[in-house]
């Protein structure tokens, strides 16, 4: 019996495949085959594909057009122009606010009053006070993103040690000393943690801001092709979506990876 | 000559310096609720100035006083009430059945190899998807615009816990499950007696987590295409060319989040007694 | 070896009140003692007593609220002044404070570099030489958490020396090592302090290692903290392990382990009155 179980439990790439077409193959048997009333509409997997890989695609967009590519482009400059901001205001902020003991009982409880308001709640506002439509977007993402990160850089802060600090001053380091020595690396950690929560929720903002408020990019699409009832189309751009999504999280853990390599020899002494 | 002699040269001595009686500054911060209010009152000060001052850009807000005034009159209206009551059903509907869907999933998950590499490849596809994606297959797929929110919701939540839950059975510690072993107990006893339990804390977090999701959701799912509720409220307000509705709205949308992100706070905290308050 | 005027300290009626949430805690009271320059003194003592208290004051973490630290004759600590860590007076920590994120050559270069005493690829060669020295070799471009907890004792207290200070502190240093790896650190830190002696201030519960290890053990009361007892541990450096046979020893052994016994039962028993 337990023969049988190693055989299953061990070659966990065939369950991996088993579990992706079984999927597919529902998706299919549910949209295609079965035609129940609710699922019809919905494109089945085969058609999302061929659109997608089609050369001379039936609405205009596969992976062989140009305006894929550009409304790919317009999505990704948004996300990473206002997840750069999140990241310079948000770490800077965030340490500040955990190494200083004053400057954190002034600041928290303003942080703790607009944390919670959804970011997504900002667009109206930003759309009418910020100049032009980009603006407005990549702002209201940066909020999001920017919130994100503030906390967990400060979670890191004070996670350090106290005794890395005493052990710092004995050996004559400065206060600037600190800060380079222990307070941003011991950080680290919860910041990387912090920024890959915050680049999905930067994909999050964004998306929603295109629709209500912007022009071209992959979410204002989606909901374009949706009104003209080009599902196949719709399906293609959350996938791409998630995709991208998922290489910027890879991205920021690889960056992780390269400058905590302190944390790579520790896993791998384990 | 020692060879753990570095220089010639005596260490530092720092001079002595007079002891620091922490001064009127920091005896103020340490009272909790000063700081605060100091900060908050501040930042009102701010606000009003930046306006009558005419700044860039921000000169377009809305003054405090018609915030306010605006609020007073919102709170008077049963319609204001009826968004509340319409985005709460919404978020606890949606959330609700994202735990009840994703909790059991995220244990099955995290117990067997083999339940988790069936599912998660399949998971960690859908995963990325940002859920407002979603909203149009959502819409076209359920009959209701009000099951299609729920949806959103859900597809908001489930994700978040289901990592979260999966994550949590993982990190139990195995020497916990030998000593069960030891002792025992079966398999079932063990998902049921050890990491159901154990997982309790990764399931509040993944709770308190999926509940700021959840209502980012809700109310950009509401924006583009919803009735009633508070981000459609603001929407309207939006569109209406009414600013300071428009702040009323996010004032009201953040003290909600806040209420029903400190309610998930307030049960796992009484559903983990033994947790150590940080 | 210039032992004169270097790293004396001289502890008069120290005394430490914490006032945590308007609760009067009496830490330390009227602690007085010497450690005469280059020697090596612990202190022994029940759990929470004012062992670190005073280690604190003396490095610069905390202060006292009566009494006076003098180093070498110059005020150090009062309740009026306060002496910042620095390098004359470095503390090896309790559970260990090597910076992970740097590597074993980093971390020990660390202080003269940043006080600029060094250039790097000088103080570079020095580490690998000192930690050669002491038989540890090839892990320089280690981070700690590849090593075994042995070695990273060893090497934080390395980082500790290379700055020459005039009084070390270490606070419990092995507490969590086995009996082996324990009798190698002994050996470890004897052989550097026979080769350099400076002032150790160094806080225990194993009175074996107090005895084997120094000239003076002073023993701690139970909060609050006062001196019961300063005992003179009269061996002959340096320190061979035959030494534990000695009548010396065997007494001194036999005197502490009733002092501390007698003291243990009476927090034992506060501890008791403070739970009922």
């Amino acid at each position: 019996m337990t023969r049988i179980k190693n055989l299953a439990a061990a070659p966990t790439f065939y369950a991996a495949l088993a579990g992706m077409i079984l999927f597919f193959s529902s998706w299919y048997f549910l949209t295609e085959t079965l035609t129940l009333p609710r699922f019809k509409n919905i494109p089945d997997p085969l058609s999302v594909v061929t659109e997608w890989s089609a050369i001379h695609p039936k609405y205009g967009v596969s992976l062989f057009t140009k305006p894929y590519y550009v409304d790919i482009l317009y999505s990704i400059i948004r996300t990473y122009a206002a997840f750069a901001g999140a990241v310079v205001f948000g770490v800077s902020l965030g340490i500040v606010m955990g190494w200083s003991r004053i400057l954190h009982n002034y600041t928290f409880p303003l942080v703790e009053i607009f944390r919670p308001m959804p970011p997504l709640s900002w667009i109206p506002l930003a759309v009418l006070v910020l100049p032009g439509i980009e603006l407005p977007v990549v702002f209201v993402t940066f909020i999001a993103a920017f919130f994100a990160t503030v906390l967990n850089t400060l979670l890191g802060v004070q996670s350090i040690n106290r005794d890395y600090f005493l052990a710092a001053k004995c050996l004559g380091a400065k206060p600037r000393d600190i800060l380079f020595h222990v307070v941003i690396p011991g950080s680290l950690p919860f910041i990387f943690t912090g920024l890959q929560i915050a680049m999905g929720i930067a994909w999050m903002s964004i998306v929603a801001g295109e629709i209500i408020a912007g022009q071209r990019g992959l979410g204002y699409y989606i909901y374009e092709a949706a009104a003209l009832f080009q599902y196949e189309q719709v399906i293609m751009y959350m996938f791409t979506l998630g995709f991208l999504g998922y290489v910027s999280s890879v991205a920021i853990r690889y960056v992780g990876n390269l400058l905590m390599a302190w944390e790579e020899a520790k896993r791998k002494a384990r | 000559m020692s060879q753990t002699s570095v220089s010639a040269a005596p260490p530092i001595h720092p001079a002595a310096v007079a002891v620091k009686t922490r001064g009127a500054l920091y005896q103020l911060t340490e009272r909790k609720a000063l700081p605060g209010a100091i900060s908050i009152i501040g930042f009102l000060i701010a606000w009003q100035l930046s306006i009558t001052w005419e700044l860039p850009y921000l000169s377009n807000i809305p003054y405090p006083k018609d915030v306010w005034d605006s609020l007073y009159e919102s709170v008077l209206k049963s319609s204001y009430w009826n968004d509340w009551k319409m985005s709460l059903i919404r978020v606890f509907v949606g959330f609700t059945v994202g735990q009840v869907v994703g909790i059991p999933l995220g244990l099955a998950m995290g117990a067997s190899k083999t339940i988790k590499a069936l599912c998660f490849p399949v998971f960690e596809m859908l995963r990325p998807i940002p859920p407002i994606a979603w909203i149009p297959l959502s819409i076209l797929f359920w009959p209701t615009e009000e099951l299609s929110i729920y949806f959103l919701t859900f597809i908001g939540a489930f994700f978040v816990i289901v990592l979260n839950v999966m994550q949590g059975v993982s990190s139990i510690d195995l020497s916990v499950k030998r000593a069960a072993i030891s002792l025992g107990a079966s398999r079932k006893d063990i998902f049921f007696k050890i990491m159901i339990p154990g997982s309790l804390p990764s399931i509040v977090t993944g709770m308190t987590v999926g509940i700021g999701v959840t209502w980012n959701v809700l109310i950009a799912a509401e924006m583009i295409a919803g009735h009633g509720g508070l981000g459609r409220g603001t929407w309207e307000a939006y569109t209406n060319g009414n600013l300071p509705l428009i702040l009323v709205g996010m004032v009201s949308i953040g003290f909600a989040g806040y209420i029903t992100s400190s309610l998930v706070r307030v049960i796992g905290e009484k559903a983990m007694p033994w947790r150590r308050k940080f | 070896m210039n032992k004169a005027a270097n790293g004396k300290i001289e502890i008069v009626n120290a005394g430490k009140i914490y006032d945590p949430a308007g609760i009067h805690v009496v830490a330390v009271e009227n602690c007085s003692f010497n450690l005469e320059a280059g020697q090596f003194v612990s202190v022994v003592g029940p759990s929470g007593c004012g062992k670190s208290t005073l280690l604190n004051t003396i490095a610069g973490f905390d202060t006292i609220t009566s009494g006076e630290i003098l180093m070498d004759g110059e005020l150090l600590a009062s309740p009026e002044i306060q002496t910042p860590p620095g390098p004359d007076r470095v503390v090896v920590f309790q559970g260990g404070a090597l910076f992970p994120w740097k590597t074993v050559s980093e971390n020990i270069i660390y202080g003269p570099v940043i006080q600029k005493n060094m250039e790097r690829p000088e103080a570079e060669k020095m580490a690998i030489s000192l930690l050669n020295r002491v038989g540890l070799t090839k892990v320089e471009t280690k981070y700690p958490s590849e090593l075994s907890s042995g070695v990273q004792r060893r090497v934080e207290i390395l980082r500790a020396l290379i700055n020459q200070p005039k009084i070390m502190m270490l606070d419990e240093p092995f507490r969590a090592l086995d009996a082996v790896a324990k009798s190698v650190m002994h050996n470890f830190l004897l052989e550097l302090f026979d080769e350099n002696p400076r002032t150790m201030f160094f806080i225990t519960h194993d009175l074996d290692e107090a005895i084997y290890l120094s000239d003076l053990v002073v023993v701690m009361t139970t909060r609050p903290a006062k001196v019961k007892k300063i005992i003179k541990i009269d061996l002959p450096r340096p320190r061979r392990l035959d030494v534990i046979k000695t009548e010396i020893y065997r007494s001194v052994k036999a005197d502490l382990l009733s002092i501390v016994h007698e003291e243990a039962l009476k927090a034992f028993k506060a501890g008791e009155r403070e739970m009922a």
